[in-house]
């Protein structure tokens, strides 16, 4: 999907423009006459310092300046850019920062919902679209850990037999269908009202506690994770 | 044998096993595991790639003493599978994170022994996500009152060599100590090479390497709050001393640090390599950042305003 | 993978009080031991898993030689190999031994 089919099928209107490096932002209207922050990583981008610093600062200024605004968080990018530049001038910090000013705007009352229409690997990944309260995809939607060629050199397996293990198992194959059972994505919006499902999306509750490892249980994708961190809780307990 | 000991009967960091780091980072005879070894909880998914399973899949969770303070404590084991977040992994470390922010008689400190080399790939999205869910659990629990103090100086560093992102828990925590040996990255230097060629990044120059990545640079440019020696002695001793001085995580925080990382890239955005930042930071001969040692290197480091700062 | 399972009478039961130790890392060339005082008597069982395959021979042989010299009567030993040779082998079982004679 492209991003203005998106933006005018997620809200009545909007007001909102792609910067550089990407970065989209502005606002929009949503269900009865409210509003919500709209930014993201477009274009196919990836996300280096420079676009990760303007990114974050798009949601301090949500902080800010608008109370208990919702944030929409649009996402068709690539990877983490993957210059010398970007890691010399210390690309984990701006991606922990940016990561962190979502989380500090759930917690301050701003809910942050990520739509995912493109493609999101790795560090960009995790910065604009898991740290959500909420992350939805639209087809077209394409979250992937790493590219194979890459994975097979890491690994030292050939890529073939890389791409034919990944048929085996979801833990391994990229791709929404997968991204979903194991509670990285709560839910894929294939078809109904696009806007009705954002506006509810929304609507929800901010800066909740992570409960996607019990979503991945519930789902039967991921099987042993939400067992394993209880237990360190009930172990912890029992020894203090 | 191989063991840690260097000839000055002192542990190396970078040597020791993450079971050596904890058993002389804690007060002797002060540590108790959580869902230890003997308890069998090991990776579901690496038998489909005819790997071994290691029995606490590669990291240690836990409580005990340091210099009598009580902490919770984590350790990842560097030299299996390359100290990478799997499904496991990463819960057992989720769960103590969640105890710390659930538990008000929990001790308010997690010492996270950083020494991971990303997401592991056999277990790709459930790896990718648990570093998700440690990010959100970090911060989850500095919201409620928790120090998260990050040590990095093993062998796999905090990057992502064969995985990824990992480099973005460090920057998430309260405080991090490093060393000389530690890096942090969120590509590893090969999958920069693969990506974009030799010549945007080669892999095998190491002094290249560790000018981009490594504990020195990170220090000097306010990417790590201590610089510790190569000795468990020194990194205790440095956590130590950062306890007294925690940024909270709030808006104020982040404010001062948008503000610090802005002027960062405009003073040195368009730096080629560390040379040239040291050169702009008024560094005198800064051609020998790597050559210092840790001691003199320390005192320059204690004297920039960049590598000093209260806003993460 | 190749599982092996030696089973054996030690001359005498391991000394000390630990319940479990583990000492080694599964990594290339090395590998772990885990050990838990859990069987009866002189009893001593060690469970081997490794991507080597086809060594069984030289396993058996380092382990029986090992419950010659350290009598691990009463422990249960588990290892997780990475490819190590037997020398290193015989040291980490030495060591896990030595590990299990402790208080605690």
């Amino acid at each position: 999907m492209m991003l203005d089919d998106l933006l005018n099928a997620l809200f009545p209107s909007h007001d909102t423009q792609v910067e550089a490096e990407g970065i989209l932002c502005g606002t929009a209207q949503y269900g009865q006459d409210k509003t919500a922050a709209v930014v993201g990583l477009v274009n196919r981008t990836p996300l280096g310092v420079d676009g990760a610093l303007s990114l974050a600062g798009h949601v301090l200024e949500v902080i800010r300046h608008s109370p208990g605004r919702p944030i929409a968080v649009l996402i068709d990018a690539q990877s983490q850019r993957m210059r010398r530049r970007d890691e010399m001038l210390g690309l984990n910090e701006y991606l922990a920062h940016l990561t962190k000013c979502f989380v500090l705007a759930g917690q301050r009352g701003h809910r942050t919902v990520g739509v995912l229409f493109g493609r999101a690997a790795a560090g960009a990944f995790i910065a604009t679209g898991l740290v959500q309260d909420m992350l939805a995809a639209v087809p077209g939607g394409d979250p992937v850990v790493m590219d194979l060629p890459s994975m097979a050199r890491v690994t030292k397996l050939p890529q073939d037999r890389l791409e034919a293990l990944s048929k085996d198992t979801p833990v391994f194959e990229p791709g929404l269908d997968h991204a979903t059972p194991i509670g990285a994505v709560a839910e894929i919006w294939n078809d109904g009202d696009l806007a009705e499902k954002l506006a509810m999306a929304l609507d929800g509750q901010p800066g909740a506690p992570d409960r996607r490892d019990e979503i991945g249980a519930e789902r039967k994708g991921r099987l042993k994770a939400a067992a394993i961190a209880k237990r360190v809780a009930q172990e912890a307990t029992a020894h203090a | 044998m191989n063991n840690a000991f260097t000839k000055y009967r002192t542990w190396s960091w970078y040597e020791a096993t993450a079971r050596e780091r904890v058993a002389n980072l804690l007060d002797r005879g002060s540590f108790t595991e959580f869902i230890g070894p003997e308890k069998r909880e090991i990776s579901p998914h690496l038998a489909l790639f005819d790997l071994p399973e290691a029995f606490d899949d590669g990291i240690i969770v836990g409580r005990g003493t340091v210099r009598g303070r009580d902490v919770l404590l984590a350790a990842q084991e560097g030299r299996f599978m390359g100290g990478t977040f799997g499904e496991v992994h990463g819960a057992k470390l989720v769960g103590l994170l969640r105890y710390a922010r659930d538990y008000q008689d929990a001790p308010r400190v997690v010492v996270l022994l950083l020494d991971t080399g990303g997401v592991r790939l056999q277990e790709a999205n459930v790896g990718e996500l648990a570093v998700s869910e440690v990010i959100r659990a970090v911060l989850e629990a500095r919201m409620a009152g928790v120090t998260v103090i990050a040590m990095v100086g093993g062998r796999a560093g905090c990057f992502g060599g064969g995985g990824i992102v990992v480099g973005i828990v460090a920057g998430c925590c309260s405080r991090i100590v490093i060393s000389e040996q530690g890096r942090t990255s969120v590509s590893g230097p090969e999958v920069i090479e693969t990506n974009m060629g030799v010549e945007e990044f080669d892999s095998r120059d190491r002094p290249l390497v560790w000018r981009t990545t490594g504990g020195k640079t990170r220090r000097l440019l306010g990417g790590a709050d201590a610089y510790a020696e190569d000795s468990i002695d020194s990194f205790r001793d440095v956590a130590i001393s950062l306890l007294d001085r925690i940024p909270a995580f709030d808006l104020d925080t982040m404010e001062k640090e948008h503000a610090r990382l802005t002027q960062r890239l405009e003073k040195f955005g368009q730096c080629h390599d560390t040379p040239e930042i040291w050169k702009a930071m008024g560094i005198a001969e800064p051609d020998r950042i790597a050559d210092l040692s840790d001691e003199d290197f320390n005192q320059i480091a204690q004297a920039q305003k960049e590598a000093n700062h209260d806003a993460r | 993978m190749e599982i092996l399972e030696i089973h054996q009478k030690a001359a005498r039961r391991a000394p000390g009080d630990k319940s479990h130790g583990i000492t080694g890392v599964v990594a290339s060339g090395d590998l772990e031991v885990l050990l838990e005082r859990l069987l009866d008597g002189t009893e001593c069982e060690v469970n081997v898993k490794t991507s080597v395959e086809g060594f069984g021979d030289v396993w058996r042989a380092v382990v029986n030689d090992f419950i010659e010299r350290h009598s691990p009567g009463g422990l249960r030993i588990s290892i997780n190999d990475g490819g190590a040779r037997p020398e290193t082998v015989s040291l980490r079982l030495a060591q896990g031994v030595r590990l299990m004679e402790a208080d605690r």
